[in-house]
């Protein structure tokens, strides 16, 4: 970095003007976290339930794991501006994409989470005498939650960066200043959006980690598949 | 349709450059990752500090939003944003940040039994890395390959924001004229693009692992 970019940098980021004003930095990252917010919840409450139940019954597996893989394949940048064109542009459309985006990966890994348990943990329940929802609760969700929370990350990953992307189609965010920065020419300010894109990414992936460590029961695993011991 | 027909033999050739740039910017970064990876995870594997070590660096670096690395790795390389390389290194980065976890889990998959019998076989350290270990853990490899290879070809469209980005670039120009075709073409070429490549490595991993497919069918 040559020192008038560097100085150029500190200046940006030294003035309080930066920060506080109105569009600024600070209320950039607050619209950013909302649109996370909002989109992880829509997608987990479409994804939690169908993969829950899949995982459950095995019904629909082949379609929807081959759904969630192809979704991978789809360019974010594309399906985005796919939906702002073929819409309006503005926060719902994008909010449709940012949830279309969530989804697979939530509901492979709660399906996979689900499938994976000890069918003897569930034979063990069900000669215990629970019933169907009781396996589903007690059982098969407590030890498929680690899975659950990584699909979850993922998927917050992906809307995060997504949601930072949503600014070609004139919305908020920190999006706003790393595109509107790259398209005058003005890199510190775009380098600065950068930044804070990646310390909320990581902030975000942190918080899962922590709620991870928090909510699977001490006697469930490692975070990954086990194997079966030989 | 027919617009969409009419767009494509329109513009043919850039559509084929794009399509070109796309297989580059995606491809040389799994190739590159798989050159770190490799060595990386056979250096971690059954040294559980170093290996979470790696894993976390990994998910570090993989939570970092791909926009972001693209502003931000010029400035620690030195190189221009708007050029290829800097997408190349991005997606190296991501890759192998993927690739080592598959590496690690697939080197340590190997039976203790199975590296017994070939050090009893006289197989040395690399010999028995190359001849035994590797191939053994070619499905676990693959799995990840597969997953890195599909994430790729869809992260590079994120270049078009700096002025690259292979197909991405068809969106960018869809949104700038306010036109659906381009946008769709886009879509599909970058979709059938990644199925084709992991097509691919399924096809490769077959011929690589003959015996899996004997072991399942018995």
């Amino acid at each position: 970095m040559s020192n008038s970019i560097l100085a150029q940098f500190l200046a940006y980021v030294g003035d309080p003007e930066t920060w506080t004003r109105q569009g600024g930095l600070l209320s950039r990252i607050g619209e950013h976290c909302i649109y996370t917010v909002l989109a992880l919840g829509l997608a987990a409450v479409i994804a939690l339930p169908v993969g829950l139940w899949i995982g459950h019954t095995n019904r629909g597996s082949f379609l929807a794991l081959n759904i969630a893989n192809g979704a991978r394949a789809l360019p974010t940048l594309g399906v985005l501006i796919f939906v702002a064109l073929a819409t309006t542009i503005g926060l719902g459309p994008t909010m449709v994409a940012l949830v279309i985006l969530g989804i697979p990966p939530i509901l492979a890994s709660t399906y996979a989470g689900i499938r994976n348990v000890d069918p003897d943990a569930v034979d063990a329940a069900i000669g215990m005498g629970m019933t169907g929802r009781e396996v589903l609760w007690r059982v098969e969700v407590p030890i498929a939650l680690p899975l659950v929370f990584s699909g979850l990350r993922a998927a917050t990953l992906q809307i995060v960066s997504t949601a930072t992307i949503a600014a070609v189609v004139a919305l908020g965010g920190l999006g706003r200043p790393l595109l509107d920065g790259i398209a005058v020419r003005d890199y510190p300010q775009a380098m600065v959006a950068a930044l804070l894109v990646a310390a909320l990414a990581i902030a975000f992936d942190l918080f899962f980690a922590v709620l991870t460590r928090v909510a699977v029961s001490p006697g469930v695993g490692g975070r990954t598949v086990t194997r079966p011991q030989r | 349709v027919s617009e969409l027909v009419e767009y494509v033999a329109d513009r043919w050739d850039d559509i084929l450059v794009y399509l070109g740039e796309h297989v580059l910017m995606s491809v040389v970064p799994i190739v590159l990752a798989l050159c770190f990876a490799l060595p990386l995870g056979w250096w971690a594997a059954r040294r559980p500090a170093l290996t979470s070590f790696l894993l976390s660096m990994g998910g570090v670096a993989y939570s970092i939003p791909s926009i972001a690395l693209f502003l931000l790795l010029p400035l620690v390389f030195g190189y221009q944003i708007t050029s290829y390389m800097n997408i190349i290194v991005a997606l190296t980065i991501y890759s192998t940040a993927l690739l080592i976890r598959n590496v690690i889990d697939g080197l340590e998959s190997v039976p203790e039994d199975v590296r017994l019998s070939a050090t009893a076989l006289g197989y040395g350290r690399l010999s028995r890395l190359l001849g035994v270990e590797l191939p053994v853990s070619v499905p676990v490899i693959a799995a990840g390959l597969r997953v890195v290879t599909v994430t790729n070809v869809s992260m590079v469209s994120v270049g078009a924001l700096i002025g690259l980005g292979g197909l991405g670039q068809l969106f960018m120009e869809g949104l700038q004229i306010d036109y659906m075709a381009p946008i769709i073409v886009g879509l599909v070429l970058s979709v059938v693009l990644a199925l084709s490549l992991d097509g691919l490595i399924v096809l490769t991993q077959r011929w690589l692992t003959p015996w899996v497919s004997v072991r399942e069918s018995r």
